[in-house]
């Protein structure tokens, strides 16, 4: 049995746990509240973009379309964008974001494809380094510091842009989790390249909305050509479903932490009644003792 | 007074929501105004000002600067999806000359035909500024 000493410095050390895990799920909380303000305000530019898209993409059919609609026609070098969080601590979020992606990564080498990686975060790098090292191109940090911005969004966007151009790879795939409640995220995975009307969200709604506009004598100019605008409206999809990615990620990773965080506090607590409680004990049982040794010392005098 | 429903929306946040007697936007071929019973159309929005006339068709109510975007018009509303937005009074002239210099100094420094174009477009957007600063 553990001395009187060595029980209440662990009692005061799970204490001192409970108190850092109880601050990081307060901060969580506040961290997820701001997240998801976020996420709210960037879904109408998301559905005004995904409507538009929904009308010209119809009216672009056949192909010659642009590339990043259409494909290049091949399949042979996927590129994926693994985004995760920079740091821990919070769940499974990141292993299940990685675990999805290794899983893709495995079958698309099993039929012999190559695979290429950009992390968005420091924490899917890592899980990835030890086995698929060699096909990361590159990590991107700190996204979410201070806060998600649409110009760190571009910038990824346009790195991959500038990939596509320079024909290093024909399919890309964002993976995410996409933020459902503090205790449910669900890990997604998106096409971006070539553009995927079935898994864009709200695209099948817009579009017909679109097609039903049309049917109402409705059919729109186009300034300067259908082509001209799609030109610019792909690439910038491209940032906007990025952006969208990082916001609901970050939403998501602060719900995982702040539920992690929870359970990690409720446990806490349970560890230090435990504690107490064989602490309480032995004080008890030494006291006990020690009357015993001098009630029978005083008897045997 | 009939109206048409503007909407004004960048990246990060719904700028401008409601009901307006006109708005201009700089289209891409020119500017145009979008009065209630617009023709459909989509057009691609290069840098400029956008002019708001919320209560009638004489007086401007809003003046806000997007760099470039797109926009999307129909009978009943003009939509415009914004790269960056900026409202008019807020625009600091010094600050958008010193950032002028410096994406000057990008353009001249570009390694590749990438970052010559998106320097050119940088430049291109504050030079619009600072002339939508003389304009108005």
């Amino acid at each position: 049995m553990a001395s009187l000493k060595e029980l209440r410095s662990r009692i005061s050390s799970v204490k001192s746990t409970q108190k850092i895990t109880s601050a990081m799920k307060m901060v969580a909380a506040a961290k997820l509240r701001r997240a998801q303000e976020q996420v709210e305000a960037s879904r109408p530019y998301a559905d005004r973009m995904a409507r538009m898209l929904g009308s010209l993409a119809g009216s672009v059919q056949g192909s010659n379309g642009p590339k990043l609609l259409t494909g290049t026609g091949k399949d042979d070098v996927h590129l994926l964008i693994v985004a995760t969080a920079d740091r821990g601590l919070c769940g499974g979020f990141n292993s299940s974001i990685v675990r999805d992606a290794r899983k893709h990564i495995e079958q698309l080498k099993s039929e012999g494809k190559t695979v290429k990686i950009i992390c968005v975060g420091r924490k899917g790098r890592d899980q990835l380094r030890r086995q698929h090292g060699n096909d990361i191109l590159e990590t991107v940090e700190g996204v979410t510091k201070p806060r998600p911005t649409f110009d760190k969004a571009h910038a990824i966007a346009q790195d991959v842009l500038n990939r596509f151009d320079q024909g290093e790879f024909d399919v890309c795939t964002l993976f995410y989790a996409r933020f459902k409640s503090a205790i449910s995220q669900i890990v997604t995975r998106q096409q971006l390249v070539p553009f995927d009307e079935e898994h864009s969200a709200n695209l099948e709604a817009a579009e017909e909305e679109a097609q039903a506009e049309k049917q109402a004598g409705f059919v729109y100019d186009y300034e300067p050509d259908e082509e001209e605008i799609l030109k610019e409206l792909l690439p910038r999809n491209l940032a906007v479903q990025i952006y969208k990615a990082i916001l609901e990620n970050n939403a998501s990773e602060n719900g995982a932490r702040m539920t992690a965080m929870d359970n990690a506090t409720r446990n806490a607590e349970e560890m230090i009644k435990d504690l107490t409680l064989v602490y309480n004990r032995t004080r008890q049982a030494e006291i006990t003792k020690e009357l015993i040794e001098i009630i029978s010392a005083k008897e045997a005098m | 007074m009939e109206k048409t429903q503007f909407e004004l929306v960048s990246p990060e946040q719904l700028l401008h929501s409601g009901e307006v007697a006109m708005v201009v936007v700089p289209g891409a071929e020119g500017d145009f105004g979008v009065l209630p019973r617009h023709a459909p159309m989509i057009s691609t929005v290069r840098p400029g000002v956008i002019s708001v006339y919320e209560e009638n068709r004489s007086m401007v109510s809003r003046r806000i600067f997007v760099g470039g975007g797109f926009a999307e018009v129909t009978q009943e509303r003009c939509t415009v999806l914004a790269d960056s937005v900026e409202a008019f009074d807020e625009i600091d002239r010094g600050a958008t000359e010193r950032a002028l210099k410096d994406a000057r100094e990008d353009l001249e420094d570009a390694k590749n035909e990438i970052e010559k174009t998106e320097a050119a477009k940088q430049v291109n957007v504050l030079e619009e500024k600072l002339r939508a600063l003389e304009t108005f």
